[in-house]
């Protein structure tokens, strides 16, 4: 079987509306019939990967190779960057404005959570250029 | 315990789902924080929350939840409900508070875990 790839664009402009990319990626691995809990972690951390892209970054793009042995997802945005990731990875930790908080976001576990829900994670920044974050789900 | 059962016990309306009411639940979790929902629920098919916008529904979808209940009488306006409908998630909305209906449910024999 080839890699499936997907590929989504995330509007930057209504954090209300966000998730639609998430939704999307979901339903289409459960076309696919992959089991229940590899979909679970790989749309967690799609999810929150999105979220952070609007809260933060304005949007973006989202890839997703569906492999035989693993999903990857590589998120990637022209945002800000992130100054200090050791930091950005701590619970409790974050920069998200009153918008995110009042939607019930901002507690600072995105990026944990993201390490979490995935067997491997990457995060390339860099300061006023943007931000590629890659996570692999193994499906065995 | 059923949704009919948990709809019942919470004197609850039903907003969206009425034809999913025979499902099953074993577990709930109840917060305000979408992040904390994200972070922490395990197999919890049942969310009770006060905070009202769609990404509550994208929550619970990503989640693998059956059913919301909006507690404190918030009532969730169409725009979330045709979410719902769409992911076929329950949605309903309780006049109790937020303690007293974890609370109601947890003493019938609904867990945490």
């Amino acid at each position: 079987m080839e890699d499936l790839k997907l590929t989504y664009a995330v509007d930057g402009g209504d954090l209300i509306q966000a998730g639609e990319a998430s939704s999307r990626m979901k339903m289409t691995l459960k076309k696919m019939g992959l089991p229940p809990e590899i979909i679970r972690r790989a749309s967690i951390c799609m999810y929150e990967g999105e979220i952070n892209m609007v809260i933060h970054a304005d949007g973006g793009e989202v890839e997703v190779i569906v492999g035989m042995d693993a999903i990857t997802i590589r998120l990637t945005d022209r945002g800000p960057g992130i100054p200090d990731v050791d930091r950005a990875m701590e619970e409790g930790f974050s920069t998200a404005g009153d918008v995110a908080r009042d939607l019930g976001f901002g507690a600072g576990m995105g990026l944990p959570n993201m390490k979490r829900c995935s067997d491997d994670m990457a995060i390339d920044t860099q300061v006023g250029v943007g931000t590629t974050v890659t996570m692999k789900i193994h499906i065995n | 315990m059923d949704l009919f059962e948990i709809r019942d016990i919470l004197n609850a309306d039903v907003l969206c789902g009425e034809e999913h009411l025979d499902r099953e639940v074993r577990s709930a979790c109840a917060s305000d924080f979408m992040s904390d929902v994200l972070a922490y629920v395990k197999d919890q098919a049942l969310l009770l929350t006060g905070m009202v916008n769609p990404q509550v529904v994208r929550t619970a979808e990503m989640m693998d939840m059956k059913c919301i209940i909006f507690v404190r009488g918030k009532a969730p306006g169409e725009d979330i409900l045709d979410l719902a409908r769409e992911r076929e998630i329950v949605v309903m909305r309780s006049e109790q508070r937020m303690f007293i209906a974890c609370g109601l449910l947890y003493s019938r024999g609904l867990a945490g875990e």
